[in-house]
Formats: C-alpha cells, structure tokens, sequence
C-alpha cells in the first residue's frame, strides 16, 4: 500500500528549495498542518487478480471456504472475499516484506520463542507453497486439485497441515497453512475497504459495529444489546448507492 | 566508509540536542526552550499529528495499525535478537510480536492504551524494605533488585506534574495521608487529587468490583489517560472526553481524547522560538571528546543516508528505553555490563512485566467489548509490591488485578472456549457464540532484575548501516513464574465469585517467546541508582561517566514494579528537569559525586 499525500510532495519541495543540504525534514515556528491533508487507505476495486494466478485463486478459494465455511450465520469466505483480500495484500508492501527484518543468516535450528526465521517473503509462501499443494494433491488423489475434492477430503488435508502431519514436497506444510488460516481471518474481519469482509459479514458474525467511534451510549446502559448496524470506513452501501 | 566520513556536514551548535521525539522528549524540548536554549529534537520517523494522521474517517483501522503495524518501528530499520538464556544463540525479531515500539513523532506515547500509575513508595527502596521485612535470604536466587536512589515523597510533586500535563482521569486514594474510600488506600500519598474524574464503567466491572469486595479487596477505577472530561492543561493544550471507541493501543486518537505529545505537549512546543524538530533523521551515535568524558553532539543520517554531525552542550537520550541502551552501547557511554564477569552497567538489569489471570465466559452476558478505552478498568491492589504479607509464599513482588476492556476489534478479539477448533463451522459457530460473553481478570505483575537477564550488542546480527543489534537475554525467572501463578489463582477465584459458568487459568509455562502480545513494557539496561557500580546513570538520570549526558524513560528502572511504566516515566522525566533546570545549567557537570 502506498499512500501519496500532498504533504509529502510539499516537504520534498520544500527541502529541496533549502539552501543548506537535506536534514530530512525541519519543522520549526508552527505546527505543520495542512487542511484535508489526511492519508485514506486505497480502496480495493474488483477486477483481474493482481498476484495469484487463476489456478492459486482457485484454490485459495476453496480453502478459505473451509477454514470459514458458508453457512446459516453468513457468508463463507470465498463469497465474503478473502481470496481477494489476499490477492491484493500479497500484490502490495505486505507481500515484499518491507517491514520485516530481513537479514541472514538463517540457521536451521531455531527456538520456537525466537519467533518465525524464514527467509521467504510473503508472496514465495504462497507460490511455492501452492505449488507444493498442487503437487501433492495430484499425486495423492488421483490427479485431482484441491478444489476438486469433497468437503470432508479437504477438512481432513487442511488438518493434516495444520499440524505438519501431511508432508508437502519441499516446502513446510504448517508454514502454508499458517499464512492462509492468518489472512483468511485478516480478511473477513478487516474493514471491507481491503476488499474482504464483503457486507461485512465478519463483523456482523461477532456484533462489532467497526468505525462508529463512539459508544457513550453503551457504556451508560450496561449489559443491553448494541442494535445499530455496522460501519465501514467507506461508510455502508446504503450510503452510496447509485442516484443517492 | 572514508569518503562518507569526508561528506559530513557539521551543523551549527545547538545549547540542547534531544534523541527522540516522544513523550520524555518534547517535555524536555518545551522546558528547555522555554528556558531561552536552542533545542533541537532528532527524531528518526515521521511528524504525526491528530488531524493528518489519526483522521476520524480512517483511524479505526485494526487491519492497517494494528496487524500491519503502520506506526510501529520497522523491523528492517531497527530489531534486536533475542535467547532465553546466555547458553543459547540470539536470533532477530524479525516481525514485532511481544512488545510493540513507536516510531515517529509521539513515540509510544501516541499508540499506548494510557494506564497512568504511580509506582508504590516500598518500589523505590524494594531492596531495603523486602530485606529488613523478610531477610536478604527470601530474594530469589540470582537477583540484582536494587534501590533507585530516589524516593517517593522526592518523586511525588513530578508525578503531579505529570498527571496534570496529561489531565489523568481517576479518583485519589492517599490525600496528604488520609485515606478516601473511592480510591486505591495503598497509593502513596499524594499532594492533590486527579484533574478529572474516572472514566464511566462498563458492565464487567461493575461485576468485578463487587466479587472484589465480596473477597475482601479493595477496587477502584484505575487512573486513564483516555479522559472522562474535556481537558485543558498547564502549557494551555485542550483535551476532549473520550467516546470509548476501542481504538486506544495500537493506534493515534482521532478524538484528542487521549494524552499523547500530540495532544498535551506539541502544540505549545512548535510555538517556541528557539525549537526545532528533524524527522526522519536517525542518530547513529553520541560523540565524545578524546576522553570519553563529555559529549560533543551526534550524528545522524537523514533518509537518504546523508551524514550529519550535530554539535550540543547538552545530549539528552529519549528514544524507546531499549534504543537508548542501544545507543549508549554504539557510542561508548559507561562500561558495558559482562554477565560473566558481573561488572559493567549498560544493559544490566533489563526487566519486562508478567502477564497472568483468567478468562472467564458467561452463560448470558452482553459485554459489549468494542465499547471501550485503553484505560478504562477497575483496578484492586491488595496483592501488588508489598501491601501484602509474603510470608511463606516463595516469592517477592506482585500485580494489579483488574478487571478491563480495552478493544473488541476482530481481527485479533475472537474468544473461544478452550477445545473449539480455529476454524470450520464450530468454530464459526463458536466465535459468534462467545464474543459478547466472555470478561477477564488480569495480573500485571512485578519481574524482578536477574544476573541473566541483560541487553548486549549482538555478534552476528547488524542494522542497515551496518550497526549491531542490540540482544535480548531475557526469560521469566521461577519467582515470576511463581508469582504469577498465584495471581491467577486469585484472578480464577473472582471471576467465579463475578458469576462466570467456566473460567480459565493464564500463568506463564513457556519459555518468554516474542511471537505473541505481551506488553510493550521493557524496563532497564541503563538503570538509576546511588553506585556506578551498579547503575549507569544517577539520581538524576545523568550518566555516571558523562555528565552531560541524560537518559530518560523506563531504561533508567532497576527492576519493574507491578504496573504500567508510563506515569513513572513522566514523573522521572520531570524530576531530572527539575534538577537541569535547577543545578545543571547554572553549574554544568556531574549532580553527584561519590
């Protein structure tokens, strides 16, 4: 994600105008505050995927749609878009690695209090890892890709590498199925504006009314049920429908 | 290397050079100023402020600040590794996990939940007061627990300071001695009351204040920096009330509800003629004269990797606590500690904070855990320092017990009962169940200073300007486990009493790990004291070996109290001031001589 805002583009100006060489940026005698300068996520707009391939989507869909399966308390997470979430997280910064410490070495015993060491961004997690799925289901099951297994198929696979039992060839299996399980769950519980929790169907889940800001009310009436709908930064769709 | 050295550029003098533009930073920066000294702050993230940067429409961002971190300190620009014990080998905290360190203008100060406390009087002399009360023998194995050097009553008139910087929200228990039935009767006692009220409660205090006394204790709203009430403090900033929205730790407020720089301290301070900050400029080192014995300036580097070297008569370190240690390992300030050897003071005595309690889930219950602030919580202390008799128990220090909602966001506050799957369609079912019934009880305990428990440079592992890393030696020693384990049994006991169908125990059975949030309250590695030998700064927070250098922050704790570190901070903070402002500036060098 990269968020542009008019400040910056006034502070590179600014520094570069200085006689003196560049200090990073000085800021002296006010505050340095610009009106309706703020820095607004970029909205997710549907479309083609930007990092998965077809075959990838295919499968994140599937697992998705059983680590949060469809059923009578809303929608699953293919239909609330986690697959799109995770396309368009792994296409920006988070898939690079840009905060992460990257530095080696990477040695092969590790302490499971220091944390994950591997060396693999989070886009190599997902295309090595998928293709070691992909591998081992058409080896295992008869040629078949996971999403063409049955439901009970797929529960019993996602369990095996939940806990390492299943053996993916050349790639850790609890690895792949942590970084899916995490941003699966990222996805139906962030803000809709990141393209997941579509209707806001995580927050719905749980009763969490996202960006209302202000619960005065609920404080001053203890243990009583909050009715409002949910609110998304983009505000709700009711909002913003067409000829409104 | 050369040919870079060739290139910096040296700035004109400056009477004042800050590292860090955080809480303890601007504070020194409005003072000073005000004192007629050129101050300039050095300040390696952005500026951040309210308007621009936690905007209403896009603050309550859970995905954005709190799982990808946006205000944090990048790893890839500064981490350290870390080992449970000097036997193994440290390895790089590569993604930030069990504590949380800002970056930017308002430091930590801008994404802390704002839990404002005043360490106990007993805290400050804990070495004398557990050896008289129970013998130098009931200190655990190992130990480095020492005085601070500096008193409560000494301290009391900066905590005072501080909480009316902040506007603190809360109800006294100690007026000048007479103890007040809505407050904590175990506090210090203290000169005046809070400038505002305690926040409103919710539902699940309401129940733990009751078991509470039910159990004999005695529970009061703790002191939040997230305030009941508009607000204007002593430098004439305003504060607005807080509208409980859950979005206090982790994140900027959007309300201007809760004490930050931003809030309290900058408007006043960018007013001051003689101030000026640079952001996104990164100090690589203090310089010292040939002697090592007076500091010269700094250097820095901007974002481009330009050099500069900054000459002042004054360096004050104000970065994160384990960034000045750092710093002062880089540069060569005070003796490095040698656990081996057990000499040297820069990196001893590093501590944390132990986290332990219960979870407790409701049959019927509608909790309403979005609706919230970081500090809204009723607090007992009966079982914290010493207000209790630990005779007999094998173990030394103790905790806050409180009852408390800080968030209901959903990416990371999905409660299950223990056994349910962490997906599929029970766990679906699960989650929806139980997000509005479930509360808990928590103990924020104590963690002693260990001989084995220290910060050094690391051998292997180097920054992108090709600096070490600072390493982390750290577990949780057996009278924290010890400790901790006993809270949670008290933790347990009242949940049941509040009316919770199951309750589970949270101790500490695992190795110290940084993959999960603990606290972001790291304490020591350049501790106060009485004996360079065994601290590295004075009284005063002034280096032992270069007087005119200070060190602010929670760096400077000998061992950690059973609270939240901020309110001490602010009260050190105003306290060295007091002693530059006092002594210092009329007579430059050292404040204590032994």
């Amino acid at each position: 994600m990269v968020y542009k805002t008019r400040r910056e583009v006034l502070a590179a100006s600014a520094v570069a105008a200085l006689a003196t060489p560049a200090l990073g940026r000085t800021i002296s005698g006010e505050m340095p505050w610009e009106p309706n300068d703020a820095h607004p996520p970029a909205p997710v707009v549907p479309g083609p995927l930007q990092f998965l391939t077809p075959d990838e989507a295919a499968t994140i869909d599937a697992i998705v749609d059983r680590l949060i399966p469809s059923d009578e308390l809303g929608l699953g997470g293919k239909d609330a878009g986690c697959t799109v979430f995770i396309d368009r997280q792994l296409a920006g910064s988070y898939g690079t690695n840009e905060t992460r410490y990257t530095k080696g070495p990477f040695p092969e015993h590790t302490l499971p209090s220091q944390g994950a060491q591997s060396p693999l961004t989070p886009r190599e997690q997902y295309r090595n890892g998928l293709a070691a799925l992909a591998t081992y289901c058409k080896a295992t099951f008869d040629g078949r890709a996971f999403e063409a297994l049955s439901a009970a198929e797929q529960d019993t696979l996602l369990k095996g590498l939940q806990k390492g039992d299943v053996k993916l060839p050349g790639f850790s299996a609890k690895m792949l199925f942590a970084a899916v399980h995490t941003n699966a769950m990222e996805g139906y519980f962030a803000d809709p504006v990141y393209g997941g929790n579509h209707e806001m169907a995580g927050w719905k889940l749980v009763g969490f009314p996202g960006t209302r800001y202000d619960y005065r009310d609920v404080i001053a009436n203890p243990n009583q049920p909050y009715t409002r709908p949910p609110v998304s930064i983009q505000g709700r769709a009711e909002w913003t429908k067409p000829g409104k | 290397m050369d040919e870079a050295r060739q290139m910096t550029t040296i700035l004109p003098r400056k009477g004042v050079v800050i590292v860090g533009l955080g809480w303890t930073g601007s504070i020194l920066a409005l003072e000073l100023a005000r004192q007629g000294l050129d101050v300039v702050a050095i300040e390696r993230g952005p500026w951040r402020d309210t308007a621009t940067d936690f905007n209403i429409g896009t603050a309550a961002d859970e995905l954005r600040y709190s799982a990808r971190q946006e205000t944090l300190v990048k790893p890839a620009q500064e981490t350290l590794t870390m080992r449970n014990t000097p036997a193994q080998t440290a390895l790089p905290i590569r993604s930030w996990g069990s504590f949380l360190p800002g970056s930017g203008v308002g430091g930590s100060g801008m994404h802390w939940n704002g839990q404002t406390w005043r360490f106990l009087p007993n805290d400050f002399v804990i070495n004398s007061h557990l050896t008289a009360r129970y013998g130098a023998a009931a200190l655990p194995q190992g130990h480095q627990i020492q005085d601070w050097g500096v008193t409560y009553d000494e301290l009391e008139p900066h905590y005072d300071a501080f909480e009316y910087l902040c506007g603190i929200s809360g109800v006294a228990g100690n007026l000048r001695g007479k103890i007040q039935e809505e407050g904590n009767p175990f506090e210090g006692a203290r000169q005046r009351g809070y400038p505002t009220p305690p926040l409103k409660q919710g539902y699940a205090q309401d129940l733990f204040a009751k078991a509470a006394r039910e159990h004999g204790l005695h529970p009061f709203p703790r002191p939040s920096a997230n305030l009941s009430t508009a607000y204007t403090n002593t430098y004439g900033c305003s504060l607005a009330p807080c509208t409980y929205c859950g979005f206090c730790e982790r994140f900027g407020c959007a309300n201007y509800a809760k004490s930050s720089p931003q809030t309290c301290v900058l408007p006043a301070l960018m007013r001051e003629k003689t101030f000026e900050a640079r952001t996104e400029c990164e100090v690589t080192k203090v310089n010292l004269s040939a002697d090592g014995k007076h500091a010269t300036g700094v250097t820095y580097v901007d974002k481009d990797g330009v050099e500069f070297e900054q000459p002042g008569d004054l360096v004050l370190l104000c970065a994160y606590a384990l960034f000045n240690v750092r710093l002062m390992l880089l540069s060569g300030i005070g003796k490095p500690y040698d656990r081996d050897r057990n000499e040297g003071v820069v990196g001893r005595n590093y501590a944390y904070q132990s986290s332990s309690g219960s979870t407790a889930f409701f049959e019927s219950a509608r909790f309403n855990p979005f609706a919230a602030s970081g500090s809204l919580g009723v607090t007992a202390d009966d079982y914290n320092g010493d207000n209790f008799d630990h005779g007999g128990l094998g173990f030394v220090g103790g905790a806050s017990i409180t009852s408390a909602h800080t968030n209901g966001r959903p990416i990371s506050y999905r409660p299950v009962p223990p056994g349910t799957p962490t997906w599929g369609a029970a766990w679906k079912r699960a989650t929806a169940d139980t997000y509005q019934k479930v509360t808990t009880v928590n103990a924020a305990g104590s963690v002693m200073s260990y001989r084995d428990c220290y910060l050094d440079l690391d051998p292997t592992y180097k920054d992108p300007l090709g600096r070490p890393l600072l390493r982390m030696t750290f577990d949780f020693q057996d009278n924290e486990r010890k400790m901790a384990r006993w809270m949670a049994e008290h933790c347990v006991d009242i949940a049941k009493t509040m009316g919770a169908k199951q309750t589970v125990l949270n101790t500490i059975t695992e190795p110290w790990s940084v993959v999960p949030y603990q606290t972001t309250h790291n304490t020591g590695g350049a501790v106060m004291g009485s004996d360079p030998k065994t601290s590295a700064l004075n009284k005063y927070l002034q280096s032992w070996d270069v007087s005119n250098v200070f060190v602010m922050g929670a760096s400077a704790f000998p061992q950690n109290a059973g609270y939240n570190p901020t309110g001490t901070v602010g009260a050190l903070t105003y306290w060295a001031l007091n002693a530059i402002k006092t002594t210092y500036l009329k007579n430059p060098g050292p404040l204590v001589t032994v």
